[in-house]
């Protein structure tokens, strides 16, 4: 893949500036008061002027999420997060949601063009010829400023737009299947986020629509002290595909933010979803302060039969990575991958990894895991497959492979397998080395620097989950892996 | 932890010796404390997420006072190694009537544990130290419930020409019996000894549960083999806890076969505390019934320069339940680790079960650490190959579950060990074959 | 000034002392023959001027155009134009062979204050090489040695010093497990690469090589030193009389 080798020569041309997203937008915000509660609920429902339905199961949500507790079994360890002392709603305060992108605010389109996001589609058109169109809903802080490409994805019956609005124009969709994947109940990030989410994207394909495009939602969180709650919901309805991207950067800050998301993906009989992410919330400085606490839950249902959802992930940012994205294999013959490359840094810790329930007949399901740690980081896998009494025939295969650059990090890999049928096949493999010293010198001996060494040879190390990004995203993704291991050797 | 727990555990105090004085009474309180903090291990432990220990509820356990007679031929018959020392344990008290240590050579000493406590500073030191009770809810239980139990100490260099055979009888007389048998054993620098364990059950009817503790300390150069082998009825419980600490140079193979039918749990710690300690960590299981085998383990590199392997097969029948946890962590300074570990599961059963929980925690970069699960059916292209050869289905399966067992089996480094515990299984496959055939017990 | 000049030349690794002091001068355009019976510290001399970690110096110096080779780190000796092709060419899955290519040609071009290729000003170069040595580029589109015969590693060691162009190219074993067509189609590489301005040092246990690379000098190692110097009918001599009756005569 030549297009995909720009590691270095991105790497130099960065130079100091080590996280490049760290700008923040000095732009007039519309926010609630600090901290949440049912007012802070009510509020954010009534300001998306939502329906009866909605503001109940938020306020249910949020009444369960006060009696949860934090879970506790990852290997993270970070201060009590004092949840009042956050905000819960900023938006960028432009009255009305802007018609068209004349009426977004100059700033807020600077902002997106300096991150290298498209958001006019004739400077998409007017790109490089044969580029591919990848249609972006972009959101900022609490709330989705853009969606491009809307008209042309209308052609194909695709709606794509932001949840708020779907909430608005396609209620009977939302209320079917809003919590069907991850009922506010699972965990208390998941619970807080059905309480307070603000918005995020919105994706159906009909029945035998071939998506012609990329969708991709690019997460931006910029204001301080700010929460940011996204909801993403993806209905993949029979005979579809789907390829979509998510993005996310955060400005450069000394306090940590936290970030709760929920992704719900639901795939009917045949359908294919391809969820891919490349998340790159600033991850704190070298001495460990500051960065975006990443609690997501990622969770899809393949429940038509020979559905398929491939979770592809290149996890760099943040501090803190508490990141599970799961398939629930419940219709026949589905299968459910995930990729995963995470690169932890300085101090950064994640604790992720997937789940595979295989519930039908036939169900397959690949874990590919590549886990870099430098520096003083500490990074886990954590991974369960369970094959349940009725997954008759069901296969999985998992590979989990750590790497260590440095005697102060740590790499830890902690599967769970469970097989409660004798017609399934399941195999599990996990290594962890460090880089070999013999390939060091053999690229020290042709001339590269050793951290030009060490990218080549994590890139290499990671290609299997590499390869299964779209292009223009595989780039972007080879770039930061470089960038993330800078200061790791030497 | 729920009322029902609350009261086994009073229950299982009661059945014990109570605080009371004498050389083992400090470990015993030590032991009540760490229980009134932690209760037994509930839903809530993450490492008793598989085995739960509800079969103790609602029984009224007693203590080892009621026992049925136990003449020699019997224990012969079931444990076979008549060229050992054998040591007799019977519902966790030393019974030197039936243990055989005439010829004991100097070098190595036997003793029960509060006549060796009581005279020995070391003894009295070290028990406690390895298995600790405040880390594991059921090495508390056996320090709140220990009056006797035995230690064995091997000089420096010496070399014993045959092995030490612990045999741990739970005897259930009438009445259900808690057992909590205890061994301290000490292999001096560059002394080389094999020690072998039964546990076998003696009753008709009754409940029984034995909660082993075992701590062992290998010596600098020392080589220790240590080979278990379980066996018990549907209505037994047994958990065995078994620290080990091995020293620089020295080696340590190890191998639990378990193939009784009730509640089996074997958590194994073994700690690599000195340069080029090497150890051999293997086992199978076969799992029929309702039984239920775990086997949890944790090797710690704690020491640069040091190798660890492990692996365990395990066959599950009917409704039988299988559990692997292996644990390998390699400590920041732990450089130049080998840690390599591998769990295979068959499952023969529709309503069998296997969970296996390997896992890797590693904070030392130049290491080459590994693990590896599979878990599936027996192989088919295998089956048709010999069924192609004129073997018909029954024996074909036989076979290959049979060689599926024995390839854990024959790396035991010990030959005479290898061959007999190749026999037991064997021997307990072909009574079974019929039910194996088919996955399930008619 | 001789490009490579190795005066009195000690190494020691992990504390056992294996060169013992090697003194060789090669000049520019020549190719010089280092031969010896296995042990004798024909590798060790190749890794120590490649500058590997735990090859030790102890004593002596090595003067590279007049320079002291021993300071540079190994990237800085491969960007001077010195080149190992190594016995045991290593795997590292994943990196196609162009990609580790353009990583080092670019390292190099910087090195020296020129432009950098692009990907596609670079496929275009690499195949012209390739085209040049007659060399087939395809191993280049697989991942860096990973799966290739002794013999496709070998070429691609020598397709790898075209696209270098290195002035001083230390070839270690590069005949070993190699049979005679691939032993042909490597050295034809070589022989290509060899120029005036260009040095080689071919260390070989056997004289097979040296039929096709044909030396202009021709050294014996024995236990860490140089035993004897000659032109290329010494090699000849020892392929005939075998290294015991040589080593016998200079003990």
């Amino acid at each position: 893949m030549v297009a995909s080798t720009e590691t270095v020569k991105q790497v130099q041309e960065l130079g100091a500036d080590r996280y490049k997203y760290g700008f923040s937008t000095d732009i007039e915000m519309d926010m609630a008061p600090k901290g949440v509660n049912e007012d802070i609920v009510r509020m954010i429902s009534a300001k998306k002027e939502e329906p009866e339905w909605l503001l109940d199961w938020r306020l249910k949500a949020f009444r369960a999420w006060q009696e949860m507790a934090e879970p506790e079994w990852a290997k993270v360890a970070f201060p009590e997060i004092d949840y009042q002392d956050a905000y819960y709603y900023a938006a960028p305060k432009s009255g009305d949601k802007p018609k068209s992108l004349d009426e977004v605010d100059p700033k807020l389109l600077e902002t997106y063009e300096k991150l290298g996001i498209p958001l006019r589609e004739q400077e998409v058109l007017a790109g490089v010829e044969g580029a591919p169109k990848i249609a972006v809903d972009a959101v900022f802080d609490s709330v989705s400023v853009a969606t491009t490409f809307k008209r042309e994805l209308e052609k194909h019956g695709v709606i794509f737009c932001s949840i708020s609005e779907a909430v608005k124009t396609h209620p009977e969709l939302v209320r079917k299947y809003l919590g069907s994947v991850v009922p506010f109940t699972d965990n208390k990030h998941a619970c807080l986020n059905s309480a307070v989410f603000t918005d995020g994207s919105f994706v159906y394909i009909p029945k035998g629509v071939r998506c012609p495009m990329e969708l991709s939602t690019y997460f931006r969180i910029n204001a301080e002290n700010t929460g940011q709650f996204e909801r993403t919901l993806i209905i993949a309805d029979d005979d579809s595909y789907v390829s979509y991207l998510e993005g996310c950067t955060a400005p450069q800050r000394d306090e940590n933010q936290l970030h709760a998301a929920v992704v719900e993906l639901i795939a009917l009989d045949n359908a294919e979803i391809k969820y891919s992410t490349v998340q790159n919330w600033f991850p704190g400085d070298e001495n460990g302060k500051g960065g975006i606490y990443n609690f997501v839950t990622k969770r899809g249902a393949c429940r038509g039969v020979k559905s398929k959802i491939a979770w592809t992930q290149v996890e760099t940012g943040s501090a803190v990575t508490w990141k599970y994205p799961s398939c629930i294999l419940q219709g026949d013959g589905s299968v459910g991958e995930f990729y995963s490359v995470a690169i932890t840094n300085n101090f950064q810790q994640a604790d992720t990894g997937t789940k595979m329930i295989h519930l039908g007949k036939n169900t397959t399901s690949k874990i590919i895991s590549k886990g870099i740690s430098a520096g003083r980081a500490d990074q886990t896998y954590r991974g369960l497959v369970r094959i349940g009494p009725k997954a008759d025939g069901a296969r999985n295969f998992t590979q989990c492979d750590s790497l260590l650059i440095g005697d102060k990090c740590g790499a830890h890999t902690v599967p769970y397998i469970e097989s409660r049928n004798p017609s399934a096949t399941l195999e599990h493999e996990a290594t962890t080395s460090k880089i070999s010293e013999d390939q060091l010198f053999y690229c020290l001996s042709r001339g590269m620097s050793a951290e030009d060494a060490v990218g080549l040879i994590v890139n290499g190390f990671c290609k299997e989950v590499m390869q299964t990004l779209p292009m223009e995203f595989a780039v972007e993704a080879q770039k930061l892996i470089g960038i993330s291991l800078e200061g790791s050797v030497g | 932890m729920s009322a029902a727990t609350t009261d086994t555990l009073q229950i299982l105090l009661a059945a014990g010796p109570g605080p009371g004085v004498g050389p083992l009474h400090d470990l015993r309180d030590a032991g009540r404390a760490a229980l009134a903090k932690t209760g037994l291990p509930g839903r809530k432990t993450e490492i008793w997420k598989y085995t739960r220990l509800k079969a103790l509820d609602g029984v009224a356990w007693t203590g080892p006072d009621a026992r049925p007679e136990i003449d020699g031929d019997w224990i012969d018959a079931q444990a076979g190694f008549r060229d050992a020392w054998r040591i007799v344990l019977v519902n966790g008290r030393f019974d030197a009537g039936l243990s055989r240590l005439t010829d004991l050579p100097s070098a190595a000493r036997i003793a029960p544990l509060p006549e060796a406590a009581g005279a020995h500073g070391a003894v009295a030191a070290a028990l406690g130290q390895l298995a600790n009770a405040e880390r594991f809810p059921m090495v508390a239980l056996n320090a709140a419930c220990l009056e006797d139990g035995v230690a064995i100490g091997v000089e420096e260099r010496a070399l014993l020409e045959k092995p030490i055979h612990v045999v741990s009888i739970t005897a259930p007389g009438a009445q259900p019996v808690a057992a909590h048998p205890r061994l301290l054993i000490r292999i001096g620098a560059g002394a080389q000894a094999t020690l072998l364990e039964s546990h076998l059950h003696l009753g008709d009817g009754a409940p029984a549960f034995t909660n082993a503790v075992l701590e062992i300390i290998v010596g600098e150069g020392a080589r220790l083999g240590h080979y278990r082998i379980h066996d018990g009825p549907e209505n037994a419980l047994f958990v065995a806890t078994t620290a080990v600490s091995v020293a620089g140079g020295a080696q340590y193979d190890a191998f639990a076969l378990n193939i009784g039918a009730g509640l089996a749990r074997n958590e194994s710690m073994y700690k690599l505390d000195g340069e080029r300690a090497e150890i051999a960590v293997n086992g199978a299981y076969l799992g029929v019934g309702g039984a239920h085998i775990d086997n949890t383990t944790f090797i710690d590199h704690a020491r640069p320069n040091c190798q660890s392997q492990e692996t365990f097969n395990g066959v599950l029948s009917d409704h039988a339940r299988g559990v692997f946890q292996g644990k390998i962590l390699v400590r920041p300074d732990a450089q130049n680790t080998d840690g390599h570990q591998m769990h295979k599961a068959l499952l023969l059963s529709g309503k069998a079960e296997v969970d296996a929980k390997p896992e890797l925690e590693i904070y030392a970069d130049d290491v080459r650490c590994g693990h590896g699960a599979t878990i599936g059916a027996l192989d088919a292209d295998q089956l048709f190959y010999l069924r192609a050869r004129g073997v018909d289905e029954q024996a074909a399966r036989a076979l290959l579950i049979e060689a599926f067992l024995l390839d854990t089996v024959e790396r035991i480094q010990d030959l005479a060990v290898r061959e007999a515990f190749a026999e037991a299984l064997t021997g307990r496959l072909r009574a079974l074959q019929s039910s194996l055939a088919h996955g399930e017990a008619a | 000034m001789a490009l490579l000049e190795i005066r009195d030349l000690q190494a020691e690794v992990d504390g056992k002392e294996i060169l013992k002091g090697i003194n060789l001068t090669v000049e520019a355009g020549e190719v010089h023959a280092v031969m010896g019976p296995n042990g004798s510290g024909k590798s060790t001399l190749s890794y120590v001027l490649a500058g590997r970690e735990g090859y030790e110096v102890t004593g002596g110096e090595v003067l590279y155009d007049g320079e002291n080779l021993l300071d540079l780190e190994p990237e800085e000796r491969a960007c001077e134009g010195l080149f190992l092709a190594f016995q045991y060419p290593v795997e590292i899955p994943g990196v196609a062979g162009t990609t580790f290519l353009r990583h080092a040609l670019n390292a190099k071009r910087k090195y020296h204050g020129e432009d950098e290729y692009d990907a596609m000003e670079f496929v275009k170069f690499v195949r012209a090489k390739a085209k040049s040595l007659n060399l087939s580029d395809d191993m280049l589109k697989r991942p860096v040695n990973v799966g290739f015969s002794g013999g496709e590693k070998k070429r691609n060691e020598t397709l790898q010093m075209a696209v270098l162009e290195p002035r001083l190219a230390v070839l270690d074993e590069t005949d070993s497990g190699l049979d005679i067509d691939a032993l042909k189609v490597v050295a034809d590489g070589v022989n290509a690469l060899r120029a005036p301005d260009r040095a080689m040092v071919v260390i070989t246990h056997y004289q097979r090589l040296l039929d096709y690379v044909v030396p202009d000098k021709v050294h014996v190692m024995a236990n860490g030193r140089i035993v004897k110097s000659g032109d290329k009918s010494l090699a000849l001599e020892l392929e005939e009389r075998g290294y015991a009756h040589l080593l016998d005569a200079a003990a």
